[in-house]
């Protein structure tokens, strides 16, 4: 019972951090850490099974617009809107993979449908600018005086904790699958698919909890981020740029851990941050140079991510056969 | 028939013209060295920025150029094989393609720091062409003709040369031909090579019709992939095929809805193609 005891104490660790009057930039660098974070977690959640997705921008983006657009338009409380959007999202999500699974796209193949997929969403968004806005994004309405709450606008102390609650949700929602027959099955699967279905394995069906589970907190991600920022765009909500960040956080922090997304959204924020303080504004070419730069040294010399190290580390204390043994 | 239909039909076929040499580099590259560049997009940007760069700010004339721009693509090609894929070759694809990905950021990265994000024009232009009852650009017919002769010279490369036959027996059997005494390491970095130099081709005919920006790969880059995939990937007729569907899906969607919405549905039937016929419509 170490682990959940960690997992708790460390909870309670995060929850205090406002009470230290940390300065307003450290809060918002951390916030934003952590609903990155829950993205990547939803992304890794197929990732490590082999489902890579290339689209998963497109659900921070629908929920995020569902969202805010039932704010604006309908005036209803984000606090419904959020949950609405997360439905939509897997809703859309549901569409796109249950043909892709049924009819066994795999691979490259299953990378690039759900690239079509984000981009047709991005341009849906650009394309409906008479209610989105378009290209110049969407601010949700204020609420009328002493209603933030209902607006879910709050300042940084309230949304530290809704990003810290919705951060642990994604880490719970991966132990609990991890712990279920389905983590297995999908191991299974990402193996050998033909074998894992001559077995018994329904390969449609776990493929299909796993995406919906996914898209669902990269939906919540979205959402929040939206939320927190109070605006939409849909370069950084949906299509391709945002959707390469969230993979590339994923695996540079290691997707085969729990934690390791959210190690690698605080190495791509932080790394996006400190060159904003070093070289200033105009020099922002350089966060996509050295992310793309870090990207690429990740898959020659650590493809398993920084939380890889950690693993095979502990791996080899569990098992006391040397490396030699190979 | 209504003349303006004709004008949509006539505009999507020289589209296709456009995808085809981005499409024929990187089905080359795929067939070869099975290998998806994600960063293909970015290759061209770059190309497009020599162009601009050698044109317009150091004076030169524009064939010198282009042929500048088509050399330094392809020593960039090469250079993308050896430091990121050549020790990738044996890792899972997934892999191969982040780190591609990641060459992406790289690109867009560098053409920031260097040109900032300002939309660059090369400023040539073409008078209009009056075919039937039809006005054409002069831009978009030189680069279709261009286009056509480059695609034409690689079949021909690829048909007649030694060095076009090792490709083509490459791409079939990988693990035999190394038994034929034919160098896989050669022939990779040889196709990595013409794969750069379609890039800087297409990037000569791209910016005589568009806008440089560091992001403006993201504008083609996607829709390239999907046109390699529907035509199979590998598959060199196939893509070229697809290349010209999607070009005029894009452009008759444009004369009966939006530019926009013409493009959901080329991303929409590509889904669809991919439901249906993963291995490519034109496969046999």
């Amino acid at each position: 019972m170490t682990a959940p005891l960690t997992a708790g104490l460390l909870l309670v660790a995060l929850a205090a951090v406002p009470l230290l009057g940390p300065p307003d930039y450290l809060m918002h660098v951390l916030i934003t850490v952590l609903l990155t974070a829950l993205a990547g977690t939803g992304w890794a959640m197929m990732g490590r099974y082999g489902l890579v997705s290339f689209g998963h921008g497109a659900f921070l983006g629908i929920a995020a617009y569902t969202m805010a657009l039932l704010w604006n338009e309908a005036g209803l409380t984000p606090w419904l809107g959020i949950p609405i959007g997360m439905g939509v999202a897997v809703l859309a999500g549901m569409l796109l993979a249950y043909p892709a699974f049924k009819l066994r796209v795999v691979g490259h193949y299953f990378a690039l449908v759900t690239l079509a997929a984000g981009e047709i969403v991005r341009i849906l968004i650009v394309a409906m600018r008479e209610h989105t806005g378009g290209s110049l994004g969407l601010t949700p309405a204020k609420p009328p005086p002493g209603a933030g709450w209902l607006a879910m606008q709050f300042d940084k102390t309230g949304f530290w904790y809704i990003a810290l609650i919705a951060w642990a949700l994604g880490l719970v929602c991966w132990f609990l699958l991890d712990r279920s027959m389905s983590s297995r099955a999908l191991a299974a699967i990402s193996e050998d698919e033909d074998a894992a279905a001559s077995i018994g394995i329904r390969v449609t069906s776990e493929k299909m909890k796993v995406t919906v589970i996914s898209v669902a907190l990269a939906a919540l991600a979205g959402a929040l981020t939206a939320q927190y920022r109070q605006y939409l765009n849909p370069e950084s909500l949906a299509g391709l740029g945002i959707s390469l960040q969230i993979v590339f956080g994923a695996i540079a922090g290691g997707m085969y851990a729990p934690i390791g997304p959210t190690i690698g959204a605080a190495i791509t924020i932080g790394l996006e941050e400190g060159l904003r303080i070093f070289f200033g504004t105009e020099l922002t070419g350089a966060a996509p140079l050295v992310y793309g730069l870090l990207l690429v040294m990740f898959m020659l010399f650590m493809p398993r991510g920084i939380a890889g190290l950690f693993e095979r580390r502990a791996q080899r204390r569990a098992t006391p056969a040397p490396a030699a043994a190979e | 028939m209504d003349p303006f239909l004709l004008e949509a039909l006539v505009n999507g076929i020289l589209l296709g013209g456009v995808f085809a040499l981005p499409v024929l580099g990187l089905n080359l590259v795929f067939g070869v060295v099975d290998v998806v560049w994600l960063c293909y997009a970015e290759l061209v940007m770059v190309g497009m920025y020599a162009v601009w760069f050698f044109y317009s700010q150091m004076g030169w004339p524009l064939p010198l150029a282009f042929a500048v721009c088509i050399g330094l693509v392809a020593v960039l090609g090469v250079l993308l094989h050896l430091l990121v894929v050549r020790p990738l070759l044996t890792q899972p694809p997934i892999n191969q393609v982040l780190a591609t990905g990641g060459v992406l950021f790289v690109l867009q990265g560098v053409a920031t720091l260097i040109f900032s994000t300002e939309f660059r024009a090369l400023g040539v232009d073409m008078p209009p062409m009056e075919v039937g009852e039809v006005f054409v650009s002069g831009t978009k017919l030189a680069a279709f003709g261009a286009a056509l002769l480059g695609a034409g010279a690689l079949w021909a490369f690829l048909k007649f040369t030694y060095v076009g036959t090792a490709i083509r027996a490459i791409a079939r059997d990988r693990e035999v031909m190394p038994l034929m005494g034919v160098d896989p390491q050669r022939i990779y970095l040889i196709a990595s090579a013409i794969g750069g130099a379609l890039a800087g081709l297409a990037a000569c005919l791209l910016i005589v019709q568009l806008d440089v920006h560091p992001f403006v790969g993201l504008s083609f880059g996607p829709i390239t992939f999907m046109i390699c995939v529907m035509g199979g990937l590998g598959n060199m007729l196939g893509g070229f095929l697809a290349a010209f569907l999607m070009g005029l899906i894009i452009s008759v969607g444009g004369f009966w809805g939006t530019t926009e919405l013409s493009y959901v549905v080329a991303f929409a039937f590509f889904i669809v193609v991919m439901f249906i016929r993963p291995q490519g419509l034109f496969a046999r």
